[in-house]
Order: C-alpha cells, then sequence, then structure tokens
C-alpha cells in the first residue's frame, strides 16, 4: 500500500514535470513527428490485422450461436457492431497497443535512463521528463482514436466476411449493420480511447523513466509498465463503463 | 571557479559525501580522484543538482546553486558541459545531431552558423568528416570524443568529466586527458575531472583532491602527490608495481 502510495506520488511529481510548455516549438514538432510514427503509424498494420480476425469471428460466432429460426438474422450485424464498437475496438485493442506501444515507451526511456542520456539531456537544462515524454503523450492521445476508429471499420468488413460464410446475406447484414444504431457509442469509444492512451502512455514512461540499475532493469521497467497499465485499463474500463453509460 | 562547503549526502543508510569542501579553480584542470566506489561520481552529480544533497552549500561564481530557482537552475546548466562515464550519447541521433542538439535546443543560430560550429568541434577533437556516423558505430575513444565535442560547443564556463578515459588504452587516455587539458586553458574554463587513472594525474594534475569514502583526505598538486606521507593516499597513488618503483627512484 505504501509502495503504491510512493509510485502515485512520483507519478504525479513527474507528470507536473511533463505538463511545461516546450522550450523550443521546432525542436518539439521534430520529436512530436517521430512519436507520430513511432506510436502510431508504426501499429496500424497490427490493429488491422487484428480487427479484421476477431471482426469475422464474433460474426460466425454471434450467427452459429443464434441457430434458432425465430431470431431474425440482422441480429449478426447488430451485435457485431455493437461488440466491436463498445468492447473490442476500445478495450481490447487499448489492451494490446499497451502491450507494444507501452512495452516501447518503457524500454526507451529506460534505456536513456541507465545510459546516462537522460542526466545528459538535465545537464544541458532541459526538463527531460517534458522534452522525452509529452510528445509521446500527445502523440498516443491523438492517435490512438484514429488508429480505434479505423478496427471498427476493418472489424465490420471482417465480421460481413465472416457472416458470408454462415450463409448470413450482405442485405441482412447491412440491415442489421444499421438497425438502431447510437452514434453516441462511437463518441463513448472515443472518449475511453483517450482515457486509455493517457495511462498507456504516462504509465509505462513513468516505469521506464523510473529505471534504476542496468539492462535488467530496463528489461523488468517495460514488464511492469505493460502489466500495470493493462490492469489500470481494464479498471478504467469499468468505471468508464459505469459513469458513461449507465 | 566551483566551490562546495559542507557537503553531505546519504543514499538510505549509505553515508556516500562526508563533510566535503573544495575550491575548483578556474582555468585549472581540478582532479578528484580515490578508488572505486569512493564517492567520485556523486560528488559531480551533486554539484550540478542530478543528486539532491542533504545539506551542505555549491557556489558557481558565487551563485548557490541550490537556493536559486528551477528555472535559473537550467538556465546555469547551459554553461556548464558535462562528459558522462559512458559517454551519454543520443543513440538515435547522428555525430553531428548530438553535437548540434543544445544548439538547436538553446540558439538561434541559421543552419549554416550551427554546422560550422559543429564541425569547429569535431576538429577540435579530432574526428572531422565524421558527421554522419551513429553512436553505435563509435569506438570507445571515439565515443568520449564525440561527447567532448558535444559538451563544449556551447562554449561551457564549466567542463565536468567524470573518468574520461576510463576504458581507454593508456595512449589513447593521454590524447584525451591532454585535449580536456588544452580546452581548459584556451578557454579559461573551471573544469573537474574525475579519474582513478595515475596516468591522468601525472599528465595534467594541478589541483587535486584525493577523495576516500566519502571524505577528502589530502588536497594538493601532482609533485606534491609524490613526495605526500599520507598512508592511504600513498596506498592509492602506490598501488602499482610501477608506481611503487618510480617512488624509490
Ligand atoms: N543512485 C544511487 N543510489 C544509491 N546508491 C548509490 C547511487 N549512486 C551511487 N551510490 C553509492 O554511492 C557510493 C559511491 O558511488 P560513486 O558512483 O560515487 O563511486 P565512484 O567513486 O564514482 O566509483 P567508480 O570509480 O567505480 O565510478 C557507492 O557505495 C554506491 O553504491
Ligand atoms: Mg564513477
Amino acid at each position: 500500500m505504501t509502495k503504491l502510495l510512493h509510485h502515485l506520488g512520483l507519478y504525479f511529481i513527474m507528470m507536473k514535470k511533463v505538463i511545461s510548455k516546450p522550450k523550443n516549438w521546432s525542436v518539439f514538432r521534430k520529436q512530436l513527428s517521430l512519436e507520430m510514427e513511432k506510436v502510431g503509424l508504426n501499429s496500424v498494420s497490427l490493429v488491422i490485422i487484428l480487427s479484421f480476425f476477431v471482426g469475422a469471428v464474433v460474426s460466425i460466432q454471434t450467427s452459429i450461436n443464434m441457430s434458432n429460426p425465430l431470431l431474425p438474422s440482422y441480429l449478426v450485424g447488430l451485435a457485431s457492431r455493437d461488440s466491436l464498437i463498445l468492447e473490442f475496438s476500445p478495450t481490447m485493442i487499448s489492451l494490446i497497443l499497451a502491450g507494444k506501444v507501452g512495452s516501447s515507451i518503457a524500454s526507451e526511456l529506460g534505456s536513456m535512463r541507465v545510459t546516462e542520456q537522460i542526466d545528459a539531456l538535465e545537464i544541458m537544462g532541459i526538463n527531460s521528463a517534458s522534452f522525452l515524454i509529452l510528445p509521446k503523450v500527445i502523440a498516443a492521445v491523438f492517435f490512438f482514436p484514429f488508429l480505434i476508429i479505423i478496427s471498427m471499420g476493418v472489424g465490420m468488413v471482417g465480421a460481413w466476411v465472416g457472416g458470408l460464410s454462415t450463409n448470413i446475406t450482405t442485405a441482412d447484414f447491412m440491415y442489421g449493420l444499421k438497425y438502431e444504431f447510437t452514434p453516441f457509442y462511437i463518441s463513448y469509444a472515443i472518449i475511453k480511447t483517450i482515457f486509455f492512451a493517457f495511462i498507456i502512455s504516462t504509465v509505462s514512461a513513468y516505469f521506464g523513466y523510473h529505471t534504476k540499475g542496468g539492462a535488467i532493469a530496463v528489461g523488468k521497467a517495460s514488464t511492469t509498465a505493460v502489466v500495470s497499465s493493462s490492469i489500470l485499463i481494464l479498471l478504467f474500463n469499468y468505471i468508464l463503463t459505469d459513469i458513461i453509460l449507465s | 571557479m566551483i566551490e562546495i562547503q559542507n557537503i553531505e549526502k546519504h543514499f538510505g543508510n549509505n553515508h556516500v559525501l562526508k563533510n566535503v569542501s573544495f575550491l575548483f579553480e578556474r582555468g585549472k584542470t581540478n582532479l578528484i580522484i580515490g578508488e572505486s566506489g569512493s564517492g567520485k561520481t556523486t560528488l559531480i552529480k551533486v554539484l550540478i543538482g542530478l543528486h539532491k544533497i542533504d545539506s551542505g552549500t555549491v557556489l558557481f561564481d558565487g551563485v548557490d546553486f541550490n537556493a536559486i530557482k528551477t528555472k535559473k537552475q537550467r538556465l546555469l546548466r547551459q554553461e556548464i558541459g558535462m562528459l558522462f562515464q559512458g559517454g551519454a550519447l543520443y543513440d538515435y541521433m547522428s555525430v553531428e545531431e548530438n553535437i548540434m542538439f543544445p544548439l538547436n535546443m538553446f540558439t538561434k543560430k541559421t543552419d549554416v552558423e550551427k554546422l560550422e560550429r559543429v564541425n569547429f568541434c569535431l576538429k577540435r577533437v579530432k574526428l572531422e568528416g565524421k558527421n554522419r556516423l551513429m553512436p553505435s558505430e563509435l569506438s570507445g575513444g571515439m565515443t568520449k570524443r564525440v561527447a567532448i565535442a558535444r559538451a563544449i560547443v556551447m562554449q561551457p564556463k564549466y567542463l565536468l568529466c567524470d573518468e574520461p578515459n576510463s576504458g581507454l588504452d593508456p595512449k589513447t587516455a593521454i590524447i584525451i586527458d591532454n585535449l580536456i587539458q588544452e580546452i581548459t586553458k584556451e578557454y579559461n574554463i573551471t573544469t573537474i575531472v574525475n579519474t582513478h587513472d595515475m596516468n591522468s594525474v601525472m599528465e595534467i594534475g594541478e589541483n587535486i583532491t584525493f577523495i576516500n569514502k566519502g571524505e577528502i583526505w589530502w588536497k594538493g598538486n601532482k609533485d606534491e602527490l609524490l613526495n605526500s606521507n599520507n598512508k592511504e593516499l600513498n596506498d592509492f597513488v602506490f598501488a602499482s608495481e610501477l608506481f611503487k618503483r618510480l617512488k624509490k627512484v
């Protein structure tokens, strides 16, 4: 418990340092575009592949489980849509990104710490926390919602393909897809995603930035970063769902 | 000139620096010598606030580093160049980008001016033309030299070097030592060098302090060092057979 409070305290101290105006905008813009690429663009293909296949599997399973002829077949489109938008895209994809992006943030900062590169920034009179972490947080918060929207789109294509293989017609699927569609669900998913992006980038940065020791410590920091941000995502998923949807 | 007064530093229960006071003079290569674990790196990091001190005063030409605001501290740090034990080059930047980085951050120089300055510094450390290499492509000695170039690119008033020649062969080590010495004289810098290498001491030791188990044990220059009767100092200095023989002569 005291350890948790200790981490929390250090986390907020770090965040206070992170949130400060960049000293030099042209250097900052360069850092930011680099991070956009590392944090966002490099994950696009992973997100596409995952979403397509999960979408397909979701629709196949729904249609198999609904063999009762009384249930209308457009339900497959509807169920796939809601499960993709409400849970799979924002939460599952965020968990996967916690693994991919979180570990890379933590190990990058961790190795900069143990090779004294962070000290070297500090000694030049640079706020290292802000210089290194702020662009990552902004890149994640800005880019993750796009990844999630891509995931929803591709997931539905997957669901449609999966549906075809279980004899759901395109017309039925499309009808289900549009049936009683609540646009608010998309906003809800994006709000969640923004929270998750913030959690992943700052929590992983926290563990990387505070690495102590050598190469082994860097590995440990990146594992801790992934585990902690995943747990926090699940926790906040519960809290946010409760607050927003009920 | 950097003056430290009554510095105390603990890491948990480990009392690393005990009532340390010293005057590092301007235009001189001030050496801190001592065995591994005696607190040399800690002393340098404490000077510039990379580690917080428990008590004591650090004065940069009369300015109390720990009494001024973070913003002012950052400004002061821009006047400090530091050479880290492992070089600490930014590994995603090329040699040129590494050296240019402080210029990009803090100056309004044009690209041409910046490149000129970088090339000047590279030439100063005898690495002209190596602009495009990445840190992973450098040898140990080259890494240190690039780090020196980066440390001096902003024309610092203070230069701190943590074991500038650890892990280098004696010949390269002497080249680095002399380079630091020359730069110090040329720009009238207050330079502090941590070392446990007796060759360096003989090469550039003008103002030496011997630190043992976190305490200052002895101060003087290299001639005084050779004639000292301080037992711990002699044990450290004349640890090797070579130096024992030299002492006899
Ligand atoms: N960040 C730290 N946290 C805890 N203890 C530390 C830390 N840095 C150094 N120490 C301890 O402080 C003491 C002095 O270490 P320091 O690195 O200053 O020695 P040194 O004289 O530079 O040694 P070397 O010549 O091997 O580099 C050691 O006992 C070390 O364990
Ligand atoms: Mg050391």
